[in-house]
């Protein structure tokens, strides 16, 4: 076939959604199409979205696994507001995902799989292609199945594996729209079937006939090409949530010089975690699976115990079973790092899907007044350093620190400028090596405390220190089980206080956008992108709006309050039902306005765009 | 037992003996297990001595050791002050805490005699860690002067995993009770012996929730009036040394408070074996439960319903009047004086005879058959901490020490300026 000269277009950037059934590879595609993008150096954001079965039954609407993703050469943020190309592997896919295409946009559709049987696994009363659903988009139809088989005639696989290589016909096909490199995917799959050489070969030559056939095809209109992001200087590589977060456990470890102890629970999603410190074995991490997410936790505390960095981290669901033993660690003052990758709620809720729903628990969830530094990750990048920050902040004052994730930025992932580790701020422990205290002879009292109100570590095998610790109430000073009232008063003070100081480990806020004026949109984790992309466009319509974007949720940041002064109305977006916005009302008392999403999704700059424009216009 | 705590152990409690509410000195003659030794005499209630070099506080226990009542047998022997040479003694492991159970509770027994084995142990003291649960057996670290955790309601085997596994050259022991161990945490008690985590573990079985004051507990008997079961309580208790079997414990013993030459023998077999050690001690619990193993402490009724295992050695009781003899997969009772059987028609111990071990964990309950004391079942394989060290070594081994550098940089990585 000729090759066909289409035209090339240059954009500023793109969002491609990829979506099929679970055993179709949308996730494995998507991410290998993330890789091409980072190789291109283009700046990116992913959302992967997958259902909670395994593997559903194929067809159906429930099945339907997707991942998107929005790269360009300007500042990206978000995974995207609307697709300009979805890549639809069966009509199920259409169903579900299409409302997130922008009109107009581009559809590429699998035809050997609208089939009549195919509309009704989905449910679909008519093809989607002459029922009307499709007339606001450009429909590109390929026979991928079909074209994918027949590229592989002659090799040694039976139908039904030749007809998996389709996700990387469909991969080529889009690289080659978007004008991505394909060898990235090429060397990934030489790895990956390294030892099923004829898997391999189909799989490669998949992807370069998707390839070739966008150049014979005239079915495009043009080819798009997004030029490299200029992007701060340094080395990037693509990086997602979970894996930054193994790597900053990983930096404090040996920064700190104290071994990393992680305990773990398998949980949607946080198991990322473990699966990924449990490859580095080598940096003498030592990884639990426990028996349950209350040993997870009770691992953890004993290990923190004997003078290691101990890490646990779940879900939701999980943090409810370890909220005894985090309580403990406070009463015992203790450090240890809780990672909560949240996902929807309550129960079981939502366990695939992003959720901003255990603020609350995390502040507040524990019997007692039993505060904890609370930091949140903003992004997939950003959770390197929150999982370094909370782990120096656990040690140097002696108390657990709740990390808050979600399920996007876990799986979700970003180009991430690689840290230079001197750069880092110091983690130095000093471990009590002799009695602290004079009393007629020499004494170690392990509930005196130092000038930021924490109390020494004393390792067990340490001479001389011996000490007990324990979830009862502690004198003040000795450490003694004491029920005297004004003594609980003080010590219930005193715990307050230590995490108080923490405040003075909080940079300055950065105000985003306009740094006075009309509205400050206060957020915190996930968000992040999402606002800052809806307060430059609000800026572009003339608005004075700003941002303050919060990593510390607990204690506050100590300059929040001027920050406010300088605005005269707040939105707090969050994907929940108003949960930081009770506590900054109850903070500050001034009229903060929620929004809230609970959909399982992230937020839109659109949506948080709309949120601004109504709260201006109800002024 | 149910984690009551903040009300118990307090100073208020009308509806506890009055031994309870007291400082030292009103608690101590009516101690029939002769346990209250380790009460501290001087200072009034809340007077706190801190801790000093191993020579201070030997003084102080010769002292109080010269004020004590006459000790009951088995108390005496190695419980001396320690010499100047840097030896151990007895008063080297009592804290500066008053002691606060129930007088005449047989916890004050095993406190004593875990604090006069530890100096023969030949360990620093330095690396003893006790960790204990919720309930009266919780209370047993803060009387110990070794590092310790009074933790939460069942989980003392996840926390001590936890601190065993990446502290192995610790000397780690358990102190939990039924409700603690069997109940509340009877999850991390089957995962904590499959796993052979090295420590030994201190099950106080007293056959009631005591620090809530008096529910039946998950081995109390069927039918047993308490508070909450004013009826007769209808579960079917835990049957602890088969359910420690059951979860493939490698070592699984009994002992009772009353005997302390057995148990001292006991915890330091525990303390041998390398793995986890399930010891569980029959603990009398005399405000709650009084006299729940009578027929096994009493010496009336010790001789023909208690057997003492010995391993290689007959399984005879009675004072050599009876035996347990195989019939089959079954023991039973065998006269050694009627001429028809002798000891040679027994059943020998063996201690790492699994079949046995099950034979003998199942007499229980209602059974006629005498009641095991010792070390019922013993095995030898890997301890957990040693496989978790061994794997982080190989690893390294294989793949060098980390370079973090080169980790951060361990993908695609592209340079920008
Ligand atoms: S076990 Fe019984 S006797 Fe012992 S302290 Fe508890 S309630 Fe008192």
């Amino acid at each position: 076939m000729p090759q066909i000269d289409t035209p090339t277009q240059t954009i500023p950037d793109a969002t491609v959604l990829f979506a099929g059934d679970s055993g179709d590879g949308m996730q494995l595609t998507g991410s290998q199409f993330t890789l091409a993008a980072a190789y291109a150096q283009n700046d990116l954001s992913t959302l992967p979205d997958f259902p909670a079965e395994i593997r559903a039954p194929a067809g159906t609407t429930y099945g339907v696994s997707a991942f998107q993703l929005h790269f360009g050469s300007v500042d990206v943020r978000t995974p995207g507001d609307d697709a300009d190309l979805l890549v639809a592997m069966n009509p199920a896919a259409v169903e579900v995902h299409l409302d997130r295409v922008r009109r107009g946009g581009h559809v590429l559709i699998n035809t050997d799989a609208f089939t009549e049987r195919s509309f009704d696994l989905a449910d679909l009363d008519a093809d989607p292609r002459e029922d009307g659903t499709l007339d606001d988009y450009d429909v590109i139809e390929v026979p991928l199945t079909t074209l994918t088989r027949e590229a592989l005639a002659e090799f040694d696989l039976d139908k039904a594996a030749k007809g998996r290589c389709k996700n990387m016909f469909a991969l080529g096909l889009t690289l080659w729209r978007y004008a991505r490199p394909v060898e990235p995917a090429i060397e990934w799959l030489s790895e990956k079937f390294a030892d099923q050489p004829e898997i391999r070969k189909a799989n490669v030559r998949a992807l370069k006939k998707g390839l070739h056939y966008g150049e014979t095809t005239e079915q495009f209109a043009a080819r798009y090409e997004v030029e490299p992001a200029s992007l701060d200087e340094g080395t990037y590589r693509a990086i997602r949530g979970a894996e930054a977060l193994a790597l900053g456990l990983i930096t404090a470890s040996r920064k700190s010089g104290l071994q990393l102890f992680y305990g773990s629970y398998p949980i949607t999603p946080a198991s990322d975690i473990l699966h990924e410190l449990s490859k580095h074995k080598n940096f003498d991490v030592a990884t639990f699976q426990a028996e349950d997410e209350i040993a997870a936790a009770g691992s953890a505390l004993g290990a923190s115990f004997g003078g290691n960095l101990g890490v646990c981290a779940t879900s939701g669901p999980g943090i409810a079973l370890k909220t005894e033993t985090i309580g403990l660690a406070v009463m015992t003052e203790l450090p240890m790092v809780i990672v909560n990758m949240q996902r929807g709620g309550p129960s079981t809720g939502l366990p695939t899907k992003p959720e901003q729903g255990d603020l609350m628990q995390a502040l507040y969830g524990r019997n007692g007044d039993a505060p904890l530094p609370v930091v949140a990750a903003a992004s997939p990048g950003d959770c390197f350093r929150a999982a370094y920050d909370a782990s120096r902040i656990a040690t140097k004052y002696m108390t657990p620190v709740i990390v808050l994730a979600d399920n996007y930025l876990s799986s979700g992932s970003e180009p991430w400028k690689i840290p230079d580790l001197d750069e880092l701020p110091p983690f130095e422990v000093d471990f009590a090596e002799e009695p602290n205290h004079q009393n007629g002879e020499a004494a170690f009292l392990p509930y005196l405390r130092d000038d930021d109100g924490t109390r020494p570590w004393a390792k067990p095998g340490t001479l001389d220190l011996e000490h007990r610790v324990g979830g009862l109430e502690k004198e003040y000073g000795t450490g003694d089980v004491s029920y005297d009232p004004d003594n609980h008063q003080r010590m219930t003070r005193v715990r307050a206080d230590k995490i108080d100081s923490v405040r003075q480990e909080i940079p300055p806020t950065e105000i985003y956008g306009a740094d006075e004026g009309e509205l400050l949109v206060v957020s915190w984790g996930s968000t992040r992108g999402a606002v800052r992309t809806a307060v430059d466009r609000a800026r572009k319509d003339g608005l004075a709006v700003g941002s303050a974007h919060l990593r510390h949720l607990h204690p506050l940041p100590a300059d929040l309050e001027g920050a406010l002064d300088r605005f005269d109305r707040y939105l707090v977006p969050e994907m929940n039902d108003g949960q930081l916005v009770r506590v900054l009302r109850a903070e500050y008392l001034r009229d903060f306005q929620p929004l809230g999403k609970v959909q399982g999704q992230p937020f839109t700059a659109n949506e948080i765009q709309g949120g601004i424009e109504e709260t201006l216009a109800s002024a | 037992m149910p984690d009551n705590s903040n009300s118990n152990d307090g100073t208020k409690k009308p509806d506890l003996p009055p031994g309870l509410q007291s400082s030292s000195g009103e608690n101590g003659s009516e101690d029939d297990s002769g346990g209250d030794d380790t009460k501290k005499p001087a200072g009034p209630p809340g007077a706190k001595k801190p801790s000093g070099p191993p020579s201070s506080s030997s003084g102080e226990s010769e002292t109080q050791n010269a004020k004590k009542p006459a000790m009951p047998p088995g108390f005496s022997g190695d419980g001396g002050p320690g010499a100047d040479d840097g030896t151990l003694s007895r008063s080297d492991f009592q804290s500066d805490q008053d002691v606060r159970w129930c007088p005449g509770c047989g916890d004050y027994a095993i406190l004593s005699t875990v604090q006069r084995l530890l100096p023969d142990l030949g360990v620093p003291k330095e690396n003893f860690v006790f960790i204990s649960g919720i309930g009266c057996s919780g209370r047993f670290p803060y009387y110990m002067d070794t590092y310790g955790m009074h933790s939460i309601h069942g989980r003392p085997p996840a926390i001590a995993t936890g601190l065993k596994t990446s502290r192995p050259e610790l000397d780690v022991w358990i102190v939990t009770g039924d409700g603690d161990a069997l109940s509340i945490g009877g999850n991390h008690l089957i995962h904590v012996l499959r796993r052979n985590v090295d420590m030994q573990m201190l099950l106080f079985n007293n056959e009631i929730y005591g620090l809530t004051k008096g529910q039946y507990s998950p081995t109390s008997e069927q039918g047993k009036v308490t508070k909450s079961t004013p009826h007769g309580s209808l579960d079917r208790p835990f049957n602890p040394a088969a359910v420690a079997l059951g979860a493939d414990g490698a070592f699984v013993a009994r002992s009772m408070d009353r005997d302390t030459q057995h148990m001292k023998r006991m915890m330091r077999r525990a303390h041998e074996h390398e793995g986890a050690s399930f010891l569980e001690i029959y603990q009398n619990c005399h405000i709650f439960n009084d006299g729940a193993f009578a027929e096994f402490t009493d010496k009336d009724t010790q001789p023909e319903r208690a057997l003492f295992l010995e391993d290689g050695e007959p399984m005879t009781f009675d004072e050599g009047k009876k035996g347990l003899r195989l019939d089959g997969l079954s023991l039973e009772t065998i006269d050694l004086e009627n001429g028809r059987w002798s000891e040679d028609d027994c059943a020998v111990h063996e201690e790492s005879n699994r079949e046995k071990a099950h034979l003998l964990a199942r007499i229980f309950g209602g059974s006629e058959l005498p009641r095991p004391f010792g070390v019922i079942y013993r095995e030898e394989r890997p301890c957990y901490e040693d496989l978790v060290t061994e794997q982080l070594e190989a690893v390294t081994e294989e793949r060098g020490e980390g370079d973090l550098e080169a980790l951060l940089h361990d993908a695609d990585t592209w340079t920008i300026g």
